[in-house]
């Protein structure tokens, strides 16, 4: 018998149905796969399972957890399941922690709440559960708080607190989502430990079809609240039997057309990036004395020519969101300079600066909070035009709102709609269109597609290339993941600790990369080919066996 | 954290000298000379002149204030022209009443309001949460001198459990000053505790719709452990905030309620001072009121890194 058996599970909330019959069963010991895109239902499956689902919501069917009706359980045997036969893991490591307790506490609370063990006797487990996951005393003590401590970190210490009591069941929604692709596989890697050496069920949520791939025994594909396959993993993802499971696999890995990477003549770069720097002041150690500022940017330079794509790539905090800001002028650099078009950024009045805005856009990786939720499109696609040399007329200043809407795919009547009523998909191209009213000769996207499902992503990059083809615009593409790198970029730069450790073709690198930090990224970097290959070939060795 | 406290203080130093400098001004540009009130409309204007040279209003304004505020510091708050006695005296022998008030006022308000705010929040949007806060928005209405009367009529003329006004003093007791205390203390503090309630509600159910609250339930913890143990110190700084601005309104906003209650305290002096043209008095009074203010909110301000862990390396 399975360890969780869900049958025919339906879900509303507040009479809008959310689940649509699900089934879905994890054995002792396996690791089920749950993909799907947003709004697929996929961490509602989860909550259900949890009984921690929002007011108002319905659910009907069966759930059976190790032959307990979880549906008709009692609040209180719940909280006897909870944290204790059933752990959770959330997608956000910087919020999932209580700021005001130190993590000794929060990993002992469980403990002490299940077993009733004593406080001496549950730190004492709680710290063998933080060794455990990676957190050793000398760095780690129970002492610490969740601030001061790295998102990784953190997951670490949700991951303990889950585990900690050694549950028959992980539910981890999404546990890597928020992190960097080599903290991605070392945490990939915890749970798969935890999961052989305790015979552990995991439900391992995730819109990553690599990342499922790589990790479950089993997969369970879902769409609008239904599931649409479900399989052994290398099967089901290399037949791709099920349309929409293709559709996913196709998406996920969708590379557009783009005109190879040939850059017109050889004439002044457009941007220049000259031994730039960048200095934080350090904490205040006592009144008197400071710590050493914190070098975030180490004398980088680099130069990007007119219409190039180009990558950069690099661990969470190595420097290259500020590296990126110092670019766009909206932070000062220490030391260094920036040219654009010849004309230096460094030291300027904002005013000085405005010729060079107008040269220079940005797209943010969230479409739901860079917009103004009280502004129309109209409004905030105009945004950039007050850069112009020549104000344009009303009647212009439309005209202009609209071809940049056409270029992106929107239809000008969209003018007079607000931010709430488009999809992320749809907010992105906003942003898009944003960036491009001004005809800038550059465009830096800082993770534009990170937030996106597999399929929406695989338009904006369309996108991303098609207006790259039109406009004849640069971009720096700052990104962790080497998929969109590849998928968009004639050159990648690699960026580590503050510096520019490694720059070449996309291809060259990502092939061959030559640096420590180019080999890790790489090889972190989950791959859906090379899992399915390497599940395969496991298989096989055991069917010869 | 040194370094923090260090700042905090010199902030509240520099807002005291800036408040006895806005104060003197004040108080100096308002129409009416004292010493013409004090010698009624019939005086010469000779001997109005005299008393000016005396009470040293000749003098220019700088020299004035640097003579009040080095007084202070020495603890001289100057001689009150209507009582001729030190401001200093008349503002313990006040502040003994006007002081403990507030004080017991803004207990009351902390656990009456606090307690009210976490059952409400423990039990959003069901009936007794409805009713608690449309008692609570009744509560922040009502004009606390109408609540005092109804009080008095209640407590004071019908049971008659204690006086209806004035104050015996210290002397006659400790237990006879708190029974002249009480019902003031109860008016003054019941709408702020339905303000209290309110905040601590709010504050309580953003908390609730953390993450990390999610990640406490999934431990397995019941509601209430969960709320009692993770959201209610998080919550905390806000209430905190309202906690201290609360005391300022409490200590100087005791005026009607000094009246209503007959009592001797600093609100009714202040008010009789003014009427006078006392104006040292007035400027003793102020100040004094807003270094109690500065020093409590001093004290809410060293408590949030005690409250929050991220706050002890701020700054």
């Amino acid at each position: 018998m399975s360890l969780l058996e869900i049958e025919k599970l339906s879900l509303d909330i507040g009479g809008v149905p959310i689940l649509r019959g699900v089934d879905l069963s994890i054995g002792a010991g396996e690791i089920m796969g749950l993909v799907g895109e947003s709004g697929s239902g996929k961490s509602m499956t989860a909550l259900t399972v949890m009984q921690l689902l929002p007011v108002g919501a319905r659910a009907s069917g069966r759930v059976t957890f190790d032959g307990i009706d979880i549906l008709s359980a009692p609040e209180q045997a719940m909280c006897r399941l909870r944290g204790d036969d059933i752990g959770m893991v959330f997608q956000e490591p910087m919020t999932a922690l209580n700021p005001v307790k130190t993590i000794g506490e929060q990993v002992a609370e469980g403990i002490r709440w299940h077993t009733g063990a004593n406080r001496a006797d549950a730190e004492a487990r709680a710290r063998t559960m933080l060794d455990r996951v990676g957190l050793p005393e000398a760095k780690f003590p129970l002492s610490r708080y969740p601030h001061e401590l790295s998102g990784g970190q953190r997951q670490r210490v949700v991951i303990a607190i889950a585990c900690a009591l050694k549950p028959k069941l992980l539910v981890a929604d999404e546990p890597t989502t928020a992190l960097d692709v080599v903290l991605q596989k070392q945490i990939l890697e915890l749970l798969r430990g935890l999961v052989d050496e305790d015979r552990m069920g995991l439900l391992l949520i995730s819109h990553d079809l690599a990342v499922v791939a790589d990790m479950s025994d089993r997969v369970t594909v879902m769409r609008h609240g239904e599931v649409m396959e479900e399989g052994e993993t290398a099967r089901t993802l290399s037949e791709q039997m099920h349309p929409y499971t293709r559709q996913l696999a196709q998406a996920s890995m969708h590379v557009p057309a783009r005109r190879g990477g040939d850059i017109p003549g050889h004439s002044a770069p457009l941007l220049e990036v000259s031994s730039i720097i960048k200095d934080y002041p350090g904490r205040r150690a006592s009144l008197l004395r400071r710590q050493e500022p914190f070098r975030a940017v180490d004398e980088v330079s680099f130069s990007v020519e007119s219409g190039q794509s180009v990558a950069l790539v690099g661990r969470s905090g190595c420097g290259k969101s500020t590296l990126a800001r110092m670019i766009l002028a909206l932070d000062r650099p220490t030391g260094g300079d920036i040219r654009l078009l010849g004309q230096s950024l460094a030291g300027k009045s904002e005013a000085a600066l405005r010729p060079s805005r107008r040269n220079m856009q940005v797209v943010f990786q969230d479409p739901y909070g860079s917009f103004d939720p009280r502004h129309k499109v109209e409004k905030l696609v105009g945004e950039p035009l007050h850069l112009l040399e020549k104000q344009p007329g009303a009647k212009e200043r439309r005209e202009m709102i609209a071809a940049a809407l056409a270029e992106v795919g929107l239809s000008p009547s969209d003018m007079e709609k607000y931010p709430h009523e488009f999809s992320g998909g749809q907010r992105q191209r906003i942003s898009i269109a944003r960036a491009v009213i001004t005809r800038p000769k550059l465009i830096v996207a800082d993770e534009p597609v990170s937030a996106l499902d597999v399929s929406i992503r695989a338009q904006i990059l369309d996108l991303f290339a098609d207006l790259n083809q039109k406009l004849g615009v640069a971009y720096i593409f700052i990104t962790h993941d080497l998929t969109v790198a590849r998928a968009i970029t004639d050159d990648v730069m690699v960026m580590h600790e503050g510096r520019i450790v490694e720059r070449g073709r996309t291809g060259d690198i990502l092939d061959h990369p030559q640096s420590e930090a180019a080999q890790a990224l790489v090889a972190a970097a989950p791959d859906l080919n090379r899992a399915i290959a390497r599940r395969l070939e496991m298989q096989g060795r055991q069917a010869g066996l | 954290m040194t370094a923090y406290i260090l700042k905090r203080v010199a902030i509240g130093i520099v807002t005291l000298v800036f408040a006895s400098i806005v104060i003197f001004a004040v108080l100096e540009v308002m129409p009416g000379d004292p010493a013409r009130l004090m010698l009624g409309i019939n005086a010469s204007a000779d001997s109005v002149e005299t008393l000016r040279r005396q009470m040293g209003l000749d003098q220019p304004l700088i020299v004035r204030y640097l003579h009040w505020a080095g007084g202070m510091l020495t603890g001289d708050f100057g001689k009150s022209f209507t009582y001729s006695s030190p401001v200093r005296d008349l503002i313990i022998e006040r502040g003994v009443v006007s002081l403990p008030l507030a004080l017991i006022a803004l207990f009351l308000s902390a656990v009456i309001g606090i307690p009210i705010g976490v059952f409400s929040a423990s039990r959003r949007g069901k009936a007794a949460d409805t009713a608690v806060m449309g008692v609570a928005q009744l509560g922040v209405a009502i004009p606390n001198f109408w609540f005092a009367l109804l009080l008095i009529y209640v407590f004071a003329v019908w049971l008659r459990l204690v006086p209806a006004g004035g104050f015996p003093g210290w002397s006659t007791g400790i237990w006879a000053g708190l029974k002249g205390l009480i019902l003031p203390a109860v008016a003054l503090a019941l709408p702020q505790a339905a303000i209290l309630a309110r905040v601590t509600r709010s504050a309580l159910l953003e908390v609730l719709g953390e993450d990390y609250i999610r990640t406490a339930r999934a431990k397995g913890l019941p509601r209430r452990r969960v709320l009692l143990h993770h959201a209610l110190r998080n919550g905390m700084i806000p209430v905190m905030t309202i906690l201290g601005l609360q005391f300022a309104f409490l200590l100087a906003g005791t005026i009607i309620i000094e009246n209503v209650f007959y009592l001797p305290g600093l609100g009714r002096l202040v008010y009789q001072a003014i009427t006078q043209r006392d104006l040292i008095v007035v400027e003793g009074i102020i100040m004094v009121l807003v270094a109690s203010v500065v020093f409590i909110n001093l004290l809410v301000d060293l408590s949030y890194p005690l409250v929050d862990p991220r706050l002890r390396h701020a700054r």
